[in-house]
Parts: structure tokens; sequence; C-alpha cells
């Protein structure tokens, strides 16, 4: 048996992802669909550079919302999506990671299924809208990453999502 | 009061046949040179619903340790519920020697139905020799005596393996002290919580940890014959199954899938991981053979199958898929043929575990906005006994013994977190479990002697 991880790392992925999981933190209790609602950086958010990380999250909007136990994309979530995709288009030198969560009423080994299920599905309607899949990873993080901690079911829907994150461009 | 005279003859010597199975063992030497049990008159009769704590007297032990030693022994027995320590305040003559025959009738006094007395005294060449006597005191006979050596930094293992010995010759059930927990040590924010693989006695002694924090770890689960765990890691990465060596701390990923592997749990040879597998958001349940490393897919379904467990004897295997609407409990083949509904209470039933007995399949269910712990018969019909209910209950995993469950029960809002409870098969006797910080994700060892 060998000592230590076989998984790929890769330090630009780690960098942004984090960034982007720790501004998440700050969210309050009300549904944030771009990065102004994450307290990113919100003084520029009429200034953000087109094409830049923080046009996409903010003008365009990183993430989806599931109802309970559902991984289908809501008409809402579509129209974001469809947004992301030409987004991503026009700038294609961005590789994605979308991430799937739950909420945390559920069981913990279900929701890891679950959170991978909802990534896929907005893996596969980005994929659908012309952005290769070659360009996207997906993780699930279940329910051990939510955006929104009160008792009710406003940060359960908050914390039901599927977050697009840009990762250094490459080239 | 479940006093009984039992006319069966215990073969007492088999329960102290020591097996030394893993390496750590090999660090304890236990003898045996006295055993004068014969008939068994005090038993706990655990097979009702509603057991009566046998009343029982647990003498302070003598030499140095013997006082620690036998508080180990009367906190175990007290804990299991089965059994009510008579405070020590009450006893009427002092045991300074154990190997004299006890004046019966002083313990009859206090309403002692059994009677421990013991001593611990440190060996020349610096072991730990524990000798015990087990006496039914309206019998008016010694059930049990035993001498046990261990290296001195063993003494609660002494304690737990003596508390064994008193637990089986009164219930006729093999006990569950002599074991530990391996769980999820939670800190932090709950926005970003660190956590980290933590192991423990299963009274909550001799914490410590085995990860550091730096990597996001769940459901460890123990192996049945080695000191290994296996559990799932996101590592830097893909979030993959585990495989960990207890004692060096050596780790490596289980397998090569082509996908998040996660719910991981070994078979009852331990010569196998179960687990599941996700691709493109369908998660199946795959098992690898740890010896030849090959992987075989299980189940073949586009919905969500996770939660593996074997049957005791590995033929079967239990575990949850959402494949008709909801998440429910199914039972296969262990080659994945003939899968069976067993759940049809309502609501959605998952984490399902086999008993180490066999008959019973534990579980999380979660009903009217409520999460329950409960245990089924594997026909499943009708035959459910909820043992814990509320908020979020979550997670069961088996004594070795089958006869107590413990889970973790989260508290709800941003400061809310996960504890570890224990609850007797029968709902009875539910107890906080202590930890320093929240904990989730428990599981239960195999008897470690």
């Amino acid at each position: 048996m060998s000592t230590g991880h076989s998984i790929l790392k890769s330090p630009a992925i780690v960098a942004v992802v984090l960034g982007l999981a720790l501004a998440g933190c700050a969210s309050k209790p009300k549904i944030p669909t771009n990065a102004g609602g994450l307290g990113l950086n919100s003084s520029n958010i009429n200034g953000a550079v087109a094409g830049s990380q923080q046009d996409f999250t903010v003008n365009v909007g990183d993430r989806v919302f599931f109802t309970t136990d559902s991984t289908s994309l809501t008409d809402v979530a579509q129209q974001t999506l469809a947004g992301q995709a030409s987004w991503l288009l026009r700038y294609p030198n961005y590789p994605i990671t979308v991430e799937g969560h739950a909420d945390e009423r559920g069981t913990r080994e279900y929701n890891l299924a679950l959170g991978a299920r909802r990534a896929a599905a907005t893996r596969d309607y980005l994929v659908s809208r012309g952005v290769p899949r070659s360009r996207i990873r997906t993780i699930s993080f279940g329910k051990e990453r939510p955006v929104a901690v009160c008792n009710d079911i406003s940060c359960w829907s908050q914390n039901r999502r599927a977050v697009t994150l840009l990762t250094a461009p490459t080239g | 009061m479940s006093i009984k005279v039992n006319s069966q003859n215990l073969n007492s010597h088999m329960f102290l046949m020591i097996k030394l199975t893993t390496a750590l063992m090999l660090a304890i030497s236990m003898l045996m040179a006295t055993y004068l049990s014969s008939h068994a008159k005090v038993v706990v009769d655990i097979t009702k619903g509603n057991v009566e704590p046998l009343p029982i007297a647990v003498s302070s032990f003598s030499g140095e340790l013997g006082p620690e030693i036998s508080s180990i022994i009367e906190a175990n027995l007290r804990g299991s519920g089965l059994f009510r320590p008579i405070d020590q305040a009450a006893f009427i003559q002092k045991i300074d020697d154990h190997n004299v025959i006890p004046r019966f009738e002083d313990w009859r006094v206090i309403s002692a139905q059994a009677l421990v007395s013991g001593t611990v005294v440190t060996e020349a060449d610096g072991r730990l020799k524990a000798e015990f006597r087990l006496w039914d005191v309206f019998g008016s006979e010694q059930l049990l005596s035993a001498q046990y050596f261990t290296g001195s930094n063993n003494k609660r293992r002494l304690a737990h393996i003596i508390s064994d010995a008193i637990y089986k010759e009164l219930t006729g059930e093999g006990g569950y002290f002599d074991s530990r927990i391996v769980f999820i040590d939670e800190s932090g924010s709950k926005l970003r919580r660190v956590k980290r693989l933590a192991i423990m006695d299963q009274d909550g002694a001799n914490l410590r940890y085995l990860s550091n924090g730096d990597d996001l770890v769940l459901t460890p689960r123990f192996s049945p014959t080695r000191q290994e765990i296996t559990y799932m890691s996101f590592g830097t990465g893909e979030p993959k199954v585990y495989l960990r060596q207890i004692e060096t701390g050596q780790f490596d990923v289980v397998g090569k899938f082509p996908g998040m592997t996660f719910s991981p749990r070994f078979s009852p040879d331990g010569q196998k991981i179960i687990m599941s597998l996700n691709q493109d958001g369908r998660s199946n349940i795959y098992s690898l053979d740890l010896r030849s490393r090959t992987t075989t897919r299980l189940t073949n379904s586009s919905a969500i199958d996770t939660s593996p467990s074997y049957s005791p004897d590995g033929s079967r295997i239990v575990f949850e898929s959402d494949r008709g609407g909801r998440q429910q409990l199914y039972v296969m083949n262990a080659d994945g043929t003939n899968a069976q509904r067993i759940s049809f209470g309502q609501g959605s039933y998952s984490t399902p575990v086999w008993s180490p007995r066999g008959d019973l399949i534990a579980f999380t269910k979660q009903t009217g906005g409520q999460f329950q712990i409960g245990v089924m018969k594997i026909d499943g019909k009708k035959k459910e006994r909820i043992l814990a209910d509320g908020f979020h209950n979550e997670g069961p995993t088996w004594s070795p013994n089958g006869r107590v469950i413990m889970f973790f029960r989260e508290t709800p809002g941003a400061k809310g977190g996960p504890k570890l409870y224990s609850v007797d098969l029968t709902g009875r006797n539910e107890r906080l479990i202590k930890t320093p910080n929240f904990a989730s994700d428990p599981a239960w060892s195999p008897l470690l002697n």
C-alpha cells in the first residue's frame, strides 16, 4: 500500500474554488444568484471587466436552485444556464467546475448522490447549449457545504444548488 | 425482576478463549489461570422488551489501580441499562480479600443480586494482573472467576474485558465493552465545517485523531478483521473511498473508478469493500476484492443506489434506492441478483445496516419532517420499531453483540450540530456519548478480544 493521494492536484483550480466558497460563507439568508449577493467586492458590480470572473458571477449568475429531492431544472434555472452557456462560449478559455449541493434535510450518502445528480443535470444542460463537455468537471458536496444555515426553508432552498465555478483560464 | 433459575449448564470456558486477531491485540497478553464457573443462577433476561435492571454490587477492587478498574466496570454495567450498580455507601461488608467467600447475608440485606470483587496488582515485570470473582448473592455461590494479565497502558481494556465477562455470564449474550468507535469530529463554522477522523473507546475514553482536518472526510467504517478503516475523503480532487491503517496512518484510494466513490463498508470477512460509484449522476453499487483488486458491478439502475451493508454471513446485501421514487430499502443477493424491497412504512428509508445477529436492519427514516432511527425485520412488512425520533437522527451503527445502536442527532440552526447517542435495541436507555466537539457518522468496531 502506498501513502498519499493519487488524485490530480491543480493549485490554480483549488485557489479559485476556495475563493468562491469562502465568499459564499458571507451570504445572508436571502437567495443570491450573483456575486453581489455573495458579498463579492460589491463596489465593482457595475464595473466588472467583460469576460472576467466577476462579470460571470455578477452579470450572468453562477448558480441555479432546485426543489426538495429534485434534480430537474426550473425555468429560471434554464434561463440562468442559457446565459452561462452563451458567456462560456464567448469566453472559451475557462475550464469550469460544476458543484452540486443538497440541503441538510436528507441523509449523508443520499445527499452526496443527489448533489452529483444535480451537477450532472447542470452540466448536461450546458453541453446541450454548446459548451464542450471536456471543459466541464463536476463534483458533489452533498450537504457538507451549505451557504445558509438558518433553520427553515428559506435557507434550505438556498443550499439546494448547483454552482458553476470558473477555473484559471488556459490561454 | 428478571431473576430466574437457569438450569442450563453454561459452557463457561468458551468465552475466555481469547482470539488474538489483530496487531493491536498482540500488545496484550491475557491468561486465564482459574476458572471455577459451573451453574449460572442469576441471569438478566434480556429477551423481554422491558428489562428491570439487575441490582449488582461492584466492590472496590484492591490494589493501587483497583478502585479505578472497578469504577470503570461499574460505569460499563450501568451504561448498558441492564444493571443497576448499588451505591457503595450502602455496602455493609468491605471486601479486603476477594479470595475469601463473602458474607452473602450482608449483600442480601442491600438487595444485591450479584456481587463483583477483585484485585489489580503490578507484577515484577511491570505487567498488570487482575483477578475478579462474580458471585450469585442469593444462590450463595461463585459464578465466575478469572485472571488476566496486560501491559500497564491497557488498564481500561482490562476493565472492559472483565465487564464483558460479567455481562456474558449474567445475560447469556456476548458483551460489547471492549470495543471502539470511529467517528467524524466536527469543529468550526457550520458553513465550512472542519471534519476529522477520530477514534475512541466505546465509553468515550482514549479519544485520538486520525486525520488533521485538512481534507473533508465522511462515513468511516471499521474492518471486521484488521486495524483498518474505510471512509470517504474529498482529498484535493475528486471525492473517493479510501482505506487507512489505524496504527500507521498509511492510506490509499480504494480501486480505480471513473467517478466519485462513496458510502463504503467492509464485507464480514474483511476481504471486500462495497460502495457506491457515481457516474453522470447515476449511483450504483460495486464491490472491490481487496486481494485480487477486481471490481464487480452489483446494481445497474439510473437511480441512486447507496448505503450497502452485507448480512453477517455475506450472502446478501441491504441498500437504499430511490428507483421507485423515494428512498426505500432493498435486499439483494451478494451477486446483485433478486433485489426485493423490504420497507413499506410511511416515509422514506435510508442508511440500512444489517445487525451482527442477522435478524434485523437498522435504518434512518424520514417522515413528517422528522428523522427517526429504527429497526425492522428482514421481511419488512409492518414490523418496524422506532428507537429515536426528532428533528434529525441519522446513521445507526450496531454494537458487536447487536444489542445497542449508536447514531448521531443534529440540532438545528447556525449554532446547531451533531452529537452521538446510544440506545438499546428496545428503545430504552438512550444516552449521550460525550465528545469534545460535535460528532457524527459513528461506526462501532467488532469486539477487540
